[in-house]
């Protein structure tokens, strides 16, 4: 699936791109790393955006294409930050079965963005995932570590609106 | 050399070990066709074309990457390669946009000779979902279409070998694309405008801006006065496009054709490169007897000045601050030229025809406008005019050899080899070393710069003083360079530089030859040579010889280096970012 690049604001801190150029200086040697680094550094900003991408090119000497075109490929990187409310719908087969798509899609009309997406507020993200391991419970959705399960369509609105502030 | 014995169709034959079955299939005198395959660049077996059946083998092999072995038995033309091919090429179609009428490449497009080649006869026959990409017009240079790109990766693959990788695939799957990093435009990025890509594009996924439509507006404006330059190595590359031998010198027949388009006058760049020798030695010799900063480098190759402004900009310094000939030309035709016509240069269009698409980007570069009005108007490359020439009926081959008008066609044979790799070397030693020795030269041929190797490098003794040199061409090849004089290990005084590998000859706007072509012939030293030979063939081999510059600097310019010479043949560079 196309990666909707985001268009927040970068708010990295002086501590992240400590930590990163900390992992750089001891991968910049061996060009094979690069999927390590890209890996540590979402760890440390959550998504991999244009500013933290040029930090990886530079210090690994990689050109900045490169590093964008492994971040497109590999679904486990995200262009777009998580929000302080990460909503994750789960597509394994029995949720799907169990209609969780209906439900992805719900959120996505309600909160205005796709999967892999984030709202220009920063407020929520919505992310698709595969099984979480709670097939009894289907359909089941995460709200940050919160598990919602036996989920219909009519009751997203009223999960949402806990979490809005 | 060890070698194996294979059979391809039945026939038998020996054939270097470890070779592809593309290659050995040659010595057979057997074409497998392909296209994404490009030798030693982009060896990657994924469009699927090259398909052939090897006895024994669970499935169909890629010829292009599978390696030859003892006893091998390969069938190249059987009933399941044929339908592979077709259904493949079927496939390509799916996504591809039809336009096939008025592409540019229409005739010269590697995807549509193939499909005629195996009858694919339905272009719809996997007719399914596509994805629109809107055009990449951003940059100076040229036009990305996506809709026509068949993600072969030879676009990649040049900018690569360049050292540039601005481009690649990004994505996976159907939404895979090619494209710049975060999916910015090519402006927006350190693209350097060589055009290596274009010319590497089997289809019309990517083509240069055509400014032809700006060029007979001129021409049919009757209050404009038009003039024509053609780069050095245009009357080496033209005759391609009409069918001509590889190497064809058509300098008589391109001149013929530009005075039946219309060109007020048809004068010859070459006169400008034999200015930037003037310019460019008397810089040089200043730099080493004042202690200015070495080594200078050449600035003819916009593509390589804006790859030195992007990549290396503490290096700027080092770069000679001549104009390139193209701009040195346009200067003097609306400086000079205007005064001596009792012009005003603003009823002047300067139009040039080169071998790049850098130069589409250099006409609108800053500080390059020495009447007050561009230099130059318009740059169009080969290719465009050779479609100008083909569009307004001339029969091509068929026209008389002219010679180009008078005074600025004029030019030596030191200019003539500028259109490749060490020729700016050569012709700018050659005008060097005898100013410094105030001796003719027993020989005007400087052969260690001459050469399609990518780094070359000489030393010469001119009385007393060693002057040692260098030439790259190939940003790549460059970099090497570079380096060197950045930590310091750099004893060179003098390198050229050509953004393109083998240089114009070479360059981003020349006639396209298919993959097959520049893979199995040596497509530069071929251009090359028709160079060489028009300059062992010209009575004036030094540019200091050359009687209207001699005029041009005793009438108007005074001396070379003069604070006039600067004012209107030199120029500045601009700090640019590798990522914005």
């Amino acid at each position: 699936m196309l990666k909707k690049i985001s268009t927040i604001p970068f708010r990295g801190t002086p501590e992240q791109a400590q930590r990163l150029q900390a992992v750089i200086e001891t991968c910049k040697d061996d060009k094979s790393q690069l999927m390590h680094v890209m890996q540590e550094a979402q760890e440390i900003y959550g998504y991999l955006p244009y500013e933290v991408q040029v930090m990886i090119a530079e210090g690994m000497d990689i050109p900045l294409e490169k590093v964008y075109g492994v971040s497109t490929f590999y679904a486990q990187f995200s262009l777009s930050p998580k929000g302080e409310t990460n909503i994750s719908v789960c597509l394994g087969t029995a949720c799907y079965v169990k209609g969780s798509q209906q439900i992805l899609d719900k959120l996505s009309e309600l909160l205005g963005i796709g999967a892999g997406e984030c709202t220009p507020d920063g407020a929520f993200s919505l992310e698709a995932c595969r099984c979480i391991g709670a097939c009894g419970l289907a359909p089941v959705l995460t709200v940050n570590d919160e598990v919602y399960g036996k989920i219909t369509e009519d009751d997203v609105a009223g999960i949402l609106a806990k979490y809005r502030s | 050399m060890e070698t194996v014995n294979i059979k391809i169709n039945g026939m038998p034959l020996s054939v270097p070990k470890g070779i592809s079955i593309l290659e050995a299939a040659r010595f057979a005198g057997i074409e497998i066709p392909t296209l994404c395959y490009l030798k030693d660049m982009n060896e990657i077996g994924a469009c699927r074309i090259c398909m052939v059946e090897v006895k024994g083998a669970r499935s169909l092999v890629t010829a292009c990457v599978y390696p030859v072995n003892e006893g091998m038995e390969v069938f190249t033309n059987t009933e399941r390669v044929r339908h592979s091919r077709k259904t493949t090429l079927e496939l390509i179609l799916s996504t591809h946009d039809k336009k096939c009428l008025s592409c540019v490449r229409s005739g010269n497009c590697e995807l549509q000779a193939l499909c005629k080649e195996f009858g694919v006869d339905d272009e719809n026959a996997f007719a399914g979902e596509t994805i629109h990409y809107d055009f990449d017009d951003s940059a100076a240079h040229m036009v990305r279409d996506n809709n026509k790109c068949i993600l072969c990766r030879r676009c990649v693959a040049a900018c690569d070998a360049q050292g540039i990788s601005v481009i690649g695939a990004n994505a996976r799957g159907f939404d895979t694309h090619i494209s710049s990093a975060f999916d910015k435009d090519l402006a927006e990025v350190s693209c350097i405008s060589c055009g290596q890509c274009i010319v590497n594009c089997p289809t019309g996924a990517i083509v240069e801006k055509d400014d032809t439509d700006k060029v007979l507006a001129a021409i049919n404006d009757p209050d404009k006065f038009v003039i024509v330059n053609t780069a050095p190595s245009i009357r080496a590359t033209l005759g391609e496009a009409f069918g001509m031998h590889i190497g064809t010198n058509v300098e008589g027949k391109m001149v013929a054709a530009l005075r039946r388009l219309g060109f007020d006058r048809v004068f010859d760049t070459d006169f400008a490169a034999d200015l930037t020798i003037m310019e460019e030695a008397h810089e040089f010799l200043d730099r080493v007897q004042n202690g200015g900063v070495l080594p200078m480098i050449t600035s003819c190759s916009p593509g390589w000045i804006k790859y030195c402004e992007h990549y290396y900009p503490e290096l700027i310094p080092h770069l000679s601050t001549c104009k390139s000939p193209q701009q040195m030309f346009g200067a003097t035709m609306k400086t000079y030229y205007a005064q001596k016509m009792g012009m005003d240069p603003k009823d002047m269009v300067v139009v040039g025809v080169m071998p790049c698409t850098a130069k589409k980007f250099e006409t609108k570069r800053p500080d390059q406008a020495a009447s007050g009005y561009p230099d130059v108007d318009i740059a169009i490359t080969t290719r465009e005019l050779a479609r100008m020439i083909e569009s307004a009926g001339i029969f091509f081959k068929h026209l008389p050899d002219e010679s180009f008008d008078i005074p600025f066609g004029e030019s030596t044979g030191a200019a003539t080899i500028f259109g490749t790799t060490g020729g700016v070397m050569e012709a700018a030693l050659r005008t060097a070393v005898e100013t410094l020795t105030g001796k003719e030269l027993p020989s005007v041929d400087f052969k260690e710069v001459r050469g399609m190797k990518a780094i070359k490098e000489a030393e010469y003794d001119v009385d007393g003083t060693k002057i040692k040199v260098a030439v790259a061409s190939g940003t790549k090849n460059a970099k090497v360079l570079l380096d060197k004089i950045k930590d310091g290990t750099a004893d060179y005084q003098f390198i050229e530089i050509m953004g393109c590998p083998g240089g114009c000859i070479n360059g981003g706007g020349q006639p396209i030859q298919h993959a097959v072509v520049r893979n199995f012939v040596d497509l530069k030293a071929r251009r090359a040579a028709a160079l060489y030979d028009a300059d062992s063939k010209n009575k004036k081999r030094k540019s200091h010889e050359n009687e209207t510059i001699q005029k041009l600097y005793q009438e108007f310019l005074g001396e070379p280096g003069s604070h006039k010479a600067h004012e209107i043949l030199h120029t500045s560079y601009v700090p640019r970012k590798k990522y914005n």
